[in-house]
């Protein structure tokens, strides 16, 4: 790591004497967190066998990951129509035509700041009344492209802005109108530079997919909520969940550091300064 | 448009609930992002791997799970606190992950010169942290820490998914009292564009007076 070479030379004696200090306070205050925590645990009876061990059986599991896969699908539909709107909004917000940019500029920027739930609150409960009733997995899937579509223009939009414009001018220059310029010449290379980007913006929807408990949507979240409903094990249940979660964003977070990393070789820092991080 | 009129009481404690929500959680997250960020590039091996575990595990669970496990989860085992400052705590944790990367991209943005001219002074790691590196590292993530400001405005309307009666919630039960969603929903919208306006600028306006020159 480069930061810590910033605040410290290499430690003497007496500094690695501190430092040994240090690391066992650290340690001791790790222990005595673990030990309140699994006091309270204890206390309140959440650490009999009894109640960890449907954990250790296949139907609960069976029960979640049918949840998980449903998550997955939300997840994977919402990243295909929040891609192909990110891809035309961009396209959108750098054509030379006003029609189209302001319209794009008004999407991205509004939706932008209006939070997820109130567009998931108005596919509920505002768009029936006016006789629009999505099926149940739509109406986690609609919010949560339109949410996500925003965010994914301005990754776009960063990537088109970080390819040279003499690449788009050799186009014209072969005789390409714009636009078969544009899909041939420039967007794969910026696709290419964006992929990081797309992957942790993917994780971040992936998150958000968790408001299908709302929705009742049985996706992983709401499929715990029934769960702990019926096996009355409810910290049990959305601590696994909790695993689950994590290990399944790690490795997305994982392998988008991986991609970065993988470009340095070909530096494009203009994507990473200007593409925005990944929201929740 | 009467429907709005006539419910301006409920809007004004939502959005008043809304801001309270991210005002505090907002400071939480200034403190335990620079708590971790200060972990993270510490000489304790054992503190700089707390702080990547600390931002891994909040990072990768969403807001909702730990919502939903604080809300529902902690009173299973005695642990037993309100609504709203539940909400806080989780919201302002969650976004201390985020905050403590964007302080460390910012600590990562000092010249090393800075640094080893504090240590040449003779500065602990602490006294160079606080009196050169940080001052400069926040400086220049006044940007960052806007945007981190909008999406943990954003994030508050989760808690209306576990009982906090929010602006979003507040839209929700007015809608349900009467039957008039466009307006409703398009007030409570106009609102957190509003509120994200206003961060965007106070944002703006502070990086313009911290901007460094170099």
């Amino acid at each position: 790591m480069s930061s810590s070479r910033l605040l410290f030379d290499e430690p003497g004696p007496r500094a690695r004497r501190r430092i040994r200090i240090a690391t066992a306070l650290t340690l001791l205050g790790g222990a005595v967190l673990v030990a309140l925590a699994l006091r309270q645990f204890g206390e309140n009876g959440q650490l009999g066998a009894d109640r960890w061990r449907p954990y250790g059986t296949w139907p609960m599991w069976g029960y979640l990951l049918e949840g998980l896969r449903s998550t997955l699908y939300a997840a994977a539909v919402s990243i295909v129509l929040a891609t192909a709107a990110g891809v035309a909004l961009a396209l959108g917000r750098l054509s030379p035509a006003r029609w189209l940019r302001v319209p794009s500029a008004a999407y991205v920027e509004i939706v932008r700041t209006v939070p997820a739930l109130l567009l998931v609150y108005i596919v509920l409960f505002a768009l029936p009344k006016y006789g629009l009733d999505l099926p149940l997995f739509w109406k986690l899937v609609v919010p949560l492209s339109v949410s996500n579509a925003a965010a994914f223009a301005e990754i776009f939009r960063a990537g088109i802005r970080s390819v040279e414009r003499g690449q788009l001018e050799a186009g014209l220059a072969l005789g390409l109108t714009r636009g078969r310029a544009m899909r041939l010449v420039v967007l794969p290379q910026a696709a290419r530079r964006v992929l990081p980007s797309l992957v942790s913006q993917s994780a971040g929807l992936l998150k958000d997919t968790s408001l299908g408990y709302v929705v009742s949507y049985a996706e992983l979240l709401y499929s715990g909520k029934v769960l702990a409903n019926y096996n009355h094990l409810l910290i049990q249940t959305y601590l696994v969940i909790a695993l689950i979660y994590l290990v399944i964003n790690a490795s997305l977070a994982k392998l988008a550091r991986t991609l970065e990393a993988r470009q340095r070789t070909r530096p494009s820092r203009a994507v990473r300064e200007a593409a925005p991080a990944a929201r929740p | 448009m009467n429907v709005i009129t006539d419910h301006l009481g409920e809007f004004g404690d939502g959005l008043l609930l809304t801001v309270e929500l991210t005002l505090l959680a907002l400071a939480g997250a200034l403190a335990t992002g620079i708590a971790v960020a200060a972990m993270r590039v510490s000489p304790v091996r054992v503190l700089r791997a707390a702080g990547m575990a600390y931002v891994e595990v909040l990072q990768n669970i969403p807001l909702l799970v730990w919502l939903v496990i604080a809300v529902f989860g902690l009173p299973e085992i005695g642990v037993i606190a309100g609504l709203f400052t539940t909400s806080v705590i989780v919201i302002a944790l969650y976004q201390g992950a985020y905050t403590a990367e964007a302080i460390r991209s910012g600590i990562n943005a000092v010249p090393a010169g800075q640094g080893e001219a504090a240590r040449a002074l003779g500065l602990t790691f602490v006294q160079s942290l606080r009196l050169v590196v940080l001052p400069q590292a926040l400086r220049t993530v006044v940007q960052p820490l806007g945007n981190i400001a909008i999406m943990t405005l954003m994030n508050t309307a989760l808690a209306a998914a576990v009982g906090v009666v929010e602006l979003t919630a507040a839209a929700n039960r007015v809608n349900l009292a009467e039957a008039q969603p466009i307006w409703i929903f398009v007030t409570a919208g106009l609102a957190y564009m509003a509120l994200s306006a206003v961060f965007g600028l106070v944002t703006g306006g502070l990086e313009r007076k911290l901007a460094i020159l170099r």
